[in-house]
């Protein structure tokens, strides 16, 4: 008689995540989520500057085709102290490009808690929940928080005119029919 | 004692928070734990101080001296792990507390409509009177909520 083979365990399901610095504070992302990682320096020469009233995350934005990406400071998003940021990563699916210090390293995550619900504030939309890598518990964020429906309206509404080949404001110029 | 008298009683957790003494009803506590690494991270919920990990579970820690008080408590010893009740949900929240918890039985007198919400009865223990409190009017939760449409369970990792 054949004995049936034990059967295996089935690994667990896990999640890459990128554990980043701000202001000495960890986080983690989704590796999924993140389109782009690039240098801060690099989105300068392509920014454009923008003012939002009291909407002081966001200074700058960089025109790709029809899409307007917004760099956020992750520092005054999270009530940090203010920091330039090093790195931006380009967050999909959104408008986001948020500025971090830097990255800590790269992790699997096996299991990711709610937020408790004794936290009750706008954390609740910046996370999607905590989690413990190496017996550090790092909330994980999510990367439709960073900017809401109605700081995205706003934005849109302070977006400085486009410009055109010359250099040239367009605003105020009427389209021949 | 009657056997009525006897029924009446209920056991409660007393703890020390600076120079007061609170009661808890000890059906409401789930642990006495030791000072541990509390994690911090940005938030806006001013009550809440941080999480410890228990048991493979993350717990907010909700400093309520500050609200009973009106002193923040510089020396803790012991963190006590309370059960807070969202609708028909639990989830445990550790408060800081100071000195020695102790297990009595003792006749609750239900709180009165003048009583502040945390106040859930009162109980008379060695000619102290005791404020029962009320875990769920004392710690932070959906009723100041801002965000709406937060997740309510646990999440498994996506793969």
């Amino acid at each position: 008689m054949r004995v049936a083979a034990p059967a295996k365990p089935s690994p667990a399901r896990t999640e890459q995540i990128i554990v980043f610095r701000i202001c000495g504070e960890l986080f983690a992302v989704s590796s999924a989520s993140v389109q782009e990682v690039r240098s801060s320096d690099s989105f300068s020469g392509a920014s454009t500057e923008i003012f939002a009233p009291g909407l002081r995350k966001v200074r700058h934005v960089v025109r790709r085709g029809d899409r307007s990406l917004f760099i956020v400071s992750g520092a005054l998003h999270f009530d940090l102290p203010p920091s330039p940021g090093t790195l931006a990563f380009v967050l999909r699916k959104t408008r986001t490009a948020l500025l971090v210090d830097g990255i800590e390293k790269m992790a699997a995550m096996t299991r990711l808690q709610a937020l408790p619900r004794s936290f009750c504030h706008e954390e609740r939309r910046w996370y999607r929940g905590l989690t413990a890598i190496d017996q550090t518990v790092i909330p994980v964020v999510h990367p439709e928080g960073f900017l809401s429906p109605e700081e995205l309206a706003l934005l849109d509404a302070s977006m400085p005119p486009p410009v055109n080949r010359d250099g040239e404001s367009t605003e105020g110029t009427v389209v021949a029919p | 004692m009657t056997v009525s008298a006897e029924l009446e009683l209920q056991s409660f957790v007393l703890l020390r928070l600076g120079e007061r003494r609170f009661a808890v009803p000890a059906g409401q506590i789930a642990e006495l734990v030791a000072p541990c690494r509390v994690f911090k991270f940005p938030h806006r919920t001013s009550q809440i101080e941080g999480v410890i990990l228990r048991r493979g579970r993350i717990v907010p820690v909700c400093d309520v001296a500050e609200t009973l008080t009106g002193k923040r408590l510089m020396s803790r010893r012991l963190y006590l792990l309370a059960v807070r009740h969202y609708g028909a949900q639990t989830e445990w929240v550790a408060l800081p507390v100071t000195g020695e918890c102790e297990l009595i039985n003792a006749e609750m007198t239900v709180a009165a409509e003048s009583d502040a919400p945390h106040v859930a009865g009162w109980l008379s223990h060695a000619g102290d009177v005791i404020e029962v409190l009320n875990i769920d009017a004392i710690t932070p939760g959906p009723g100041e909520m801002h965000a709406e449409g937060e997740t309510t369970v646990a999440l498994e990792a996506r793969p």
